[in-house]
């Protein structure tokens, strides 16, 4: 089977997940990631003319505002023109297909499109059915990936603890709904990281997750012991009572990231988090806000590997 | 019209015969094997040289989307693509729009079908009104219009007394009930097996036990009840061995799979493949080899196409949003003779499981070549290679797991009550 994110050269034509990325164009997308913190930072250049006159639409069937925004300010501190389009209060509602959607936009000459959506698959679909010049980035499809959350907190990970191979990581959280968390598992397994930990209660695990590479605990206590990062998972609110869960309340009671639970790790650990977070529910503030928290970092690195991403691809065409 | 087809190796599974016999046809039957009968003077004569012959292939679950679903498909382009796959005879499932509740919309569709002359059709009635699985039927009246069993097709029977009185009632009448085992619970949303590839794409998954709770409700009742059940389209390793130890208690009890679950598996969806988005869906490697070694051991009673086409614009969406179903009866009988060749399977044995096995199930005295039998004919090239291009299908559906395979055999003629109704 090809890897439909790699061109005949080998060379990334889009990005749809982490899984199958080769380990040297991962490292390549954290090397440039490096380059552009500062420009990301806006502390000396503010723009860099990489995209200039490519034109990138942000089309998000789902809502979001932090993805978007980063996707966004990426690309315009790249000089492209960035059109933003919600698609779920507009065409689908009106009956279009998602690719006659993409089809419309072709013919605006879209260089770039950003994904997101409610379906998994939803970015390879349009990754297939789009001519080659024109690339894709997955920004998150239903419960299957979302490649750029995990690639900048490889890097933020990377930032703070310089090597892959020697490192302990958890993730904790609702794996089963996460794309974030299968993205991140590709990615760490990829990099050579050798214990990778997941951290849930039964209804919050999918089956066979450990053929994924990692290691299951149900207990925080034995599962945060000397690891050196935690990356803890949104619990959406939706999940947060029913079948899945009996309450907020005993999910941070038994699941949430306390200070005495984070002192099981190893002293200089570090605590990471997707965003957008429930305090009180998966994470203390104690934690959120405290000295092992790099969750603020992480969205500034953000800004920097989706600029590496773009600048990627458009230098592959 | 008498019809002489000479030279041509003979396979009749229920007759047992694997020979090389010349079959002679009047007044649309059977009229000999082997020597011609006194008198007999052929007005056309089929050179089956190097040919096989055999009964005309009946497939126990072929969705024709009429009345309804026009725009998916018609009787007219899946009955041409019947017969373009050597089937002869069908059974549809009761989903149409609206479902087969009611007489008079068995007597159109068997009407449609009878002035069109080409595969014979037995239509499944609905178990209840609309598929809703709350009201019984008029079974008495719906068997009188033409159906020869009762099936919830794929809708849901969530309500365990409303599936006890429908066994009652159609055992009292001898009638056949037609299942598909599935909890609607533990199925809902879902759109691939819960295995490794459902995780690692982040498909809604189903869950093996969502069939096997369906199938030891279905198969308890029918133990209270004395009901025939016919278990349609098994999928797991687990729901062949219930129905193996149900078949060893003496249970009247029987069960189809689909071809697609004969050789594919739920890593055939790679990179979201929407046309492996079936139902059941695609299970693991184990189950596919439980489900072959069922077919073997006798176990499961037959081979269907589950031919379900679908329209084009209801694939290209993302795969849980991509409309479920293939289309088959153009791939039926390759992929039968590629499983046969697969397992090292006699053609007499692997060919019963699409003639005589589901004749049986149907109680049809149809699927095999004795004489005065109806000469419902497939004549096929074993030697023919081909490759499956969806344009090429007869079928208005054109949507195929199996898109690009090379398959090997060929339908040459396919003959229906003796006249020929496909040839290429």
């Amino acid at each position: 089977m090809n890897n439909p994110q790699l061109d005949k050269h080998g060379a990334l034509q889009h990005l749809l997940s982490t899984e199958g990325l080769p380990v040297p164009i991962l490292r390549d997308i954290l090397d440039r990631t490096a380059s552009f913190v500062n420009v990301a930072a806006g502390s000396e250049i503010k723009k860099v003319p990489l995209l200039h006159g490519k034109s990138v639409f942000n089309l998000f069937f789902e809502s979001s505002t932090r993805t978007r925004t980063t996707f966004e300010i990426a690309a315009k501190r790249l000089s492209a023109d960035v059109v933003n389009l919600n698609i779920g209060s507009s065409s689908t509602s009106k009956g279009e297909t998602l690719l006659d959607t993409v089809d419309n936009l072709c013919a605006m000459h879209a260089d770039m499109f950003v994904v997101r959506h409610s379906s998994s698959g939803a970015a390879h679909l349009i990754a297939q059915h789009v001519a080659p010049e024109v690339h894709v980035i997955n920004a998150g499809d239903g419960r299957h990936a979302h490649p750029t959350q995990a690639l900048l907190d490889m890097f933020t990970i990377r930032h703070y603890k310089k090597e892959f191979h020697n490192l302990r990581v958890a993730i904790v959280g609702d794996i089963l709904h996460s794309r974030v968390a299968r993205s991140q598992i590709h990615a760490l397994t990829t990099l050579g990281v050798p214990e990778v930990r997941v951290i849930a209660p039964k209804t919050l695990l999918p089956s066979h997750v450990e053929k994924l590479g990692v290691q299951v605990y149900h207990d925080m206590l034995p599962g945060l012991r000397d690891v050196d990062v935690v990356m803890m998972l949104r619990l959406q609110n939706e999940r947060m009572q029913g079948a899945l869960l009996p309450s907020a309340q005993e999910y941070f009671k038994y699941y949430g990231l306390t200070q005495e639970r984070l002192a099981l790790a190893k002293e200089d650990a570090i605590v990471m988090h997707p965003g957008p977070m429930n305090r009180g529910v998966e994470i203390d503030s104690s934690v959120a806000d405290g000295p092992h928290s790099v969750i603020l970092p992480q969205v500034t690195f953000g800004i920097a590997v989706r600029m590496a991403v773009m600048s990627m691809l458009a230098g592959n065409t | 019209m008498n019809i002489q087809i000479k030279n041509g190796r003979l396979i009749d599974p229920r007759n047992k015969i694997d020979a090389q016999q010349d079959v002679f046809i009047a007044e649309r039957r059977i009229a000999a094997i082997g020597k011609a009968p006194q008198g007999f003077v052929a007005e056309q004569v089929i050179d089956a040289s190097g040919l096989i012959v055999m009964p005309g292939l009946m497939d126990v679950a072929a969705r024709l989307r009429e009345p309804g679903y026009e725009y998916k498909a018609t009787l007219e382009s899946e009955m041409t693509a019947a017969v373009a796959g050597g089937v002869t005879s069908l059974s549809c499932p009761p989903d149409t729009d609206p479902p087969l509740d009611e007489p008079g919309l068995v007597e159109m569709l068997k009407y449609r079908a009878r002035s069109l002359n080409q595969a014979r059709v037995f239509p499944l009635g609905a178990l209840t009104y609309g598929l809703k699985g709350t009201e019984l039927t008029e079974m008495i009246e719906l068997t009188e219009a033409g159906c020869k069993a009762f099936s919830q097709a794929d809708a849901p029977l969530t309500d365990t007394r409303v599936l006890l009185r429908a066994m009652q009632y159609a055992a009292t009448f001898g009638y056949r009930v037609w299942l598909r085992p599935q909890d609607s619970f533990l199925a809902k949303n879902g759109v691939a097996h819960d295995g490794e590839v459902a995780t690692r794409l982040g498909l809604p998954p189903i869950p093996v036990a969502a069939e096997t709770i369906a199938l030891a409700t279905a198969l308890q009742l029918a133990r209270e009840t004395g009901v025939k059940l016919h278990i349609c389209r098994i999928s797991s390793a687990a729901a062949v061995e219930l129905i193996r130890s149900a078949k060893r208690e003496g249970l009247a009890v029987t069960c189809d799979v689909s071809m697609n679950h004969v050789h594919l598996t739920e890593m055939d969806i790679g990179f979201f493949d929407a046309n492996c988005h079936l139902v059941p869906p695609l299970r693991s490697l184990r189950d596919r080899d439980a489900l072959r070694a069922g077919l073997k051991d006798g176990t499961i009673d037959a081979i269907c196409s589950n031919h379900s086409p679908v329209d084009e614009d209801a694939k290209q969406l993302p795969f849980a949003e991509a409309e479920d179903g293939a289309t088959g009866l153009e791939l039926l009988l390759p992929l039968v003779l590629k499983w046969a060749g697969q397992e090292r399977m006699p053609l007499l044995d692997a060919l019963a499981q699409v003639t005589i096995n589901p004749a049986l199930l149907l109680g049809q005295k149809i699927g095999h070549l004795a004489i005065g039998a109806h000469a419902d004919i497939c004549v096929y090239d074993p030697n023919s290679v081909w490759k499956v291009e969806p344009a090429a299908l007869r079928s208005q559906g054109k949507n195929t797991p199996f898109n690009g395979y090379e398959m090997q055999g060929r339908v040459r003629y396919t003959l229906l009550d003796g006249q020929i109704v496909f040839q290429q």
